[in-house]
């Protein structure tokens, strides 16, 4: 057994806990045993009409058609409320499991898709090209226990995302039934001649590694909604049920690119995300992994405050995001957005930096150094308790 | 030459490793050459280049290069889509015209892999490619095909050709001055998106300048942009800004023309497009000497890109064994690789396209600027797993009709649900497309007696990673063969 084995073996809490300058920060901590799931919103929610700043004037001012009616807006405090579609998350609210992070974002906001996401996904600065996923590289510094079915898998995407580059065991499947189906195409023998071959081969057993130890058969009572951010869930929730786990999940929830008629669309994306994260955590609860389950989700920018011709809205930046689990600290954190402060674009300053989160994900929920993975230091926010 | 002697220089010609002479390749070089050259290989070609020497190999391969493309165009690409249009556009208008784009898009895909699928010239749309993943634009910001279609055709102009003249027009082309963002650099309001670019990814590589270079070359770039009306190229004299510049060390009031030629002086531009080739048809790991040599042998004939692809195409380290089966296969060299060697019969593209897409290899669209990263990161479990159900079902197609393609991922369905549902119409299209991919396992196989070893000698770049089963044979062996890991290396 070499070192860094030994040391996730022993967990990661009691390892780090002889460093006395991060003693504090790893009370909580609970290693690879605690579930992170990762939400994209893809395309880029609208977080003003999702956490709706409904006391501020100048909202009503630049969404003359888009504005949520103040009077339909599940107020949360004298300031905030909830889209209406979003009603089932209000019994995580009430019970203090769900989080609101306001003013997500980063310095030189990307406003492209492709490349703001590519900076989400590699904790990069905006000028800078990264060559793996965050979590990539969290994992290389702190490795999974090898017990697991693999580090991580992404759900209904072919695209890696954090998990992308070299190293981690990282799956992408559909659903547990299909990945199973096409694993008998991998094969763990071979032997490696270059680091080309190496890498397929390595890639190969991973797949017949977690095929031997996920099942697609645990009975959940729990009922997913039948959308496809629903069905995403479901599989999610099969694997995290299976024999051996992992430590990540990552989903994909699609469509929030709304530049035009947002209005319905959006109404729909976020009934179907309140419904999959409702269904989510009473599966969880169900097999007792409620408790050690923190759900985060993120987009590549959030949108224009003010809206478009066509009823939509555009390319934004900084953005509202929830955070859910069992140990959460309900309430609201960040910054309420200054409508009043947009930029040349007409764009939202951001007030928590998105390397934030994931350094809260990375020392306070899973107890392993940070400033790897996200190439600095950042500050974890406080929403997790003990 | 009497008839005798003619028959026995034909039998030693089309003799599998025959030793013609000294310093001809032989048939595992010849295979080598023409896989890392050309997608993929029959018998007969190797054999016809295992007979030549290192140079007439590389030689003939270049000769055989060229800038015409034989695929017709689709009928709408001189037609420019002007921005302006939308503006005006209502609702039903403007969903139609994403439409029609996003139709376009498939066919600039089509058009390009159908190149790629029936070119005399493998090498040619290589080195298309090649560029096309040099300088990188994408479709996704350009938003015009007709300008992705004018760059391809630009590209293949000069793909094999000089590389500075190449760099001075590529930088005027419509697409690139609107893929990073040219067209809104202007005196007073200088973007260094281009600037940056240049150096960093299209001449000198990292490391090699300063951010007080950017800023300096980017003034000297103010006044490029096209013409909203027909896509040309104009130079806006009043947006240009006519002040010193210092670039590199040297002043003057520059334009952009002036900048390129200083970028070009410099010997790292040289080394890091060797570098680049070499990782691309040699190696992944450059040797810096030999690339030094090369470079400046390429700078030495005015940066001829032939000059530099024979060079390392006849050097030692690209035909030293512990080079080969060194490169990972991209998306691209798999599906047309398997398609082209194998002689499947294929109807629309189109699905294709969508694999391409789903294996990570959108063509004219790579995920940023510095285009797709190749290597080992083509691989990963989603990606590898969607390569082998693809082969699987490819070599199952003969034995009856179904589709070789999963369904759309969600994606491409979202993204068609989005421009107004073409996605069930799309289905169906790629269900009919997919019956027409047809593979005639007897006719391939009967070049080779059963059990004959050379079968797999042509299909992998190495020996197989996973033992053969004894006894396997025909289709039923050919099938494991390119199910093998090996498979996916070149």
């Amino acid at each position: 057994m070499d070192r860094r084995e030994f040391l996730s073996v022993i967990g990661a809490t009691a390892a780090v806990a002889w460093l006395p300058e991060v003693a504090f920060a790893q009370r909580a901590a609970g290693g690879y045993s605690n579930l992170l799931i990762l939400v994209e919103l893809k395309g880029g929610n609208d977080g003003l009409n999702t956490v709706v700043p409904y006391a501020d004037g100048e909202y009503y001012n630049l969404r003359p058609r888009l504005a949520i009616p103040r009077d339909q807006v599940l107020q949360l405090d004298a300031r905030s409320g909830l889209h209406p579609a979003l009603q089932p998350l209000l019994a995580l609210w009430q019970n203090h499991e769900l989080a609101i992070v306001q003013g997500v974002g980063y310095p030189g906001a990307n406003l492209s898709h492709f490349r703001s996401i590519e900076i989400w996904d590699t904790a990069s600065k905006s000028s800078e090209y990264l060559p793996e996923g965050w979590l990539t590289r969290a994992f290389a510094s702190s490795p999974v226990p090898k017990s697991y079915a693999a580090d991580g898998i992404v759900v209904g995407s072919n695209e890696m995302g954090p998990l992308a580059g070299g190293g981690t065991r990282a799956l992408a499947l559909t659903s547990t039934e299909q990945f199973l189906r096409q694993a008998r195409l991998a094969s763990a023998e071979g032997t490696a001649r270059n680091p080309a071959l190496k890498h397929i081969l390595k890639v190969e057993r991973d797949v017949v590694r977690a095929a031997s130890s996920l099942n697609a058969d645990y009975a959940f009572r729990a009922e997913f909604p039948t959308h496809p951010f629903g069905n995403a869930l479901k599989t999610a929730a099969q694997v995290v049920a299976s024999q051996a786990g992992v430590a990540v999940v990552k989903v994909s929830h699609n469509g929030f690119d709304t530049h035009s008629g947002q209005q319905g669309v959006h109404q729909r994306l976020l009934k179907e995300l309140a419904e999959g994260l409702v269904a989510m955590r009473a599966a969880m609860q169900e097999i007792g992994r409620w408790d050690s389950t923190l759900m985060l989700t993120y987009a590549e920018f959030g949108r224009r405050p003010k809206e478009n011709q066509s009823g939509g809205t555009d390319h934004g930046t900084a953005n509202a995001h929830f955070v859910l689990g069992g140990r959460v600290k309900g309430g609201i954190h960040g910054l309420p957005p200054a409508l009043t402060r947009l930029d040349g674009n007409g764009n939202l300053p951001f007030a928590v930096d998105f390397r934030d989160l994931y350094a809260t994900a990375l020392e306070r929920w899973w107890g392993v150094n940070s400033s790897v993975a996200l190439n600095g230091r950042f500050t974890p926010v406080d929403l997790l308790r003990a | 030459m009497k008839p005798l002697r003619r028959l026995l220089l034909l039998m030693l010609l089309l003799a599998p490793g025959a030793a013609f002479a000294a310093d001809a390749l032989g048939f595992d070089a010849a295979r080598h050459l023409l896989n890392r050259t050309s997608f993929a290989a029959s018998v007969d070609d190797i054999n016809a280049f295992a007979a030549l020497t290192r140079e007439q190999a590389a030689d003939r391969l270049l000769a055989w290069t060229g800038t015409k493309v034989g695929t017709p165009a689709p009928g709408w690409v001189n037609n420019f889509e002007s921005p302006r249009r939308v503006r005006g556009m209502n609702e039903a208008e403007r969903k139609a015209f994403q439409r029609e784009q996003f139709e376009k898009g498939v066919e600039l895909r089509g058009w390009w892999l159908t190149e790629m699928l029936t070119t005399p010239s493998p090498l040619t749309e290589k080195m298309v490619l090649f560029w096309h993943n040099h300088f990188v634009s994408s479709l996704r910001k350009v938003r015009s095909p007709s300008l992705m279609y004018r760059q391809n055709l630009l590209l293949r102009q000069h793909a094999l050709g000089y590389f500075g003249d190449m760099l001075h027009e590529v930088s005027k082309d419509p697409a690139m001055v609107v893929y990073l963002d040219n067209a809104s650099n202007r005196k007073g309001q200088p973007n260094e998106n281009f600037a940056r670019e240049v150096m960093e990814l299209f001449t000198l590589g990292e490391g090699n300048y300063g951010e007080q270079d950017i800023k300096e070359a980017a003034r000297a770039f103010t006044g490029w942009g096209i013409d909203p009306a027909s896509g040309e190229f104009v130079f806006r004299r009043q947006a240009h800004d006519e002040d010193v510049k210092t670039v590199l060390g040297r002043s003057g009031n520059f334009d952009g023309d002036a900048v390129l030629d200083i970028l070009l002086a410099q010997p790292q531009t040289a080394e890091f497009i060797v570098a680049k080739l070499w990782r691309e048809f040699v190696s992944p790991n450059p040797d810096p000497v030999e690339v030094t040599r090369i470079a400046r042998v390429f700078r030495d004939h005015r940066y001829d890109i032939q000059v530099a692809l024979r060079a390392l195409l006849v050097s030692d380290a690209f035909y030293a064994p512990q080079h080969r089966a060194t490169l990972v296969k991209s998306p691209i060299d798999l599906i047309v690789g398997t398609l082209r060697q194998f002689r499947f019969a294929t109807g629309e593209v189109a699905p294709f396209q969508f694999a391409l897409r789903q294996l990570g290899q959108d063509l004219f669209a790579p995920p940023n600027v510095k285009g797709w990263p190749g290597g080992e990161a083509w691989i990963n479990s989603a990606t590898l797993l969607t390569r082998k159900q693809l082969l699987e079902r490819l070599f199952r197609a003969h034995e009856m009709p179904q589709p070789v393609l999963m369904a759309m991922n969600r994606d491409d369905a979202e993204r068609a649900k989005d421009i107004g549902n073409p996605g069930a119409n799309a289905r169906e299209r790629f269900r009919r497309a997919m019956m027409d991919v047809h593979f005639d396992a007897n006719r391939w196989l009967s070049q080779f007696r059963p059990g004959d070893p050379l079968m797999a000698r042509v299909v992998l770049a190495a020996d197989p990673a996973n033992p053969q089963p004894a006894g396997m044979q025909g289709i039923d062996l050919l099938r494991q063969v390119v199910l093998d890991p090996m498979y996916q290396l070149k």
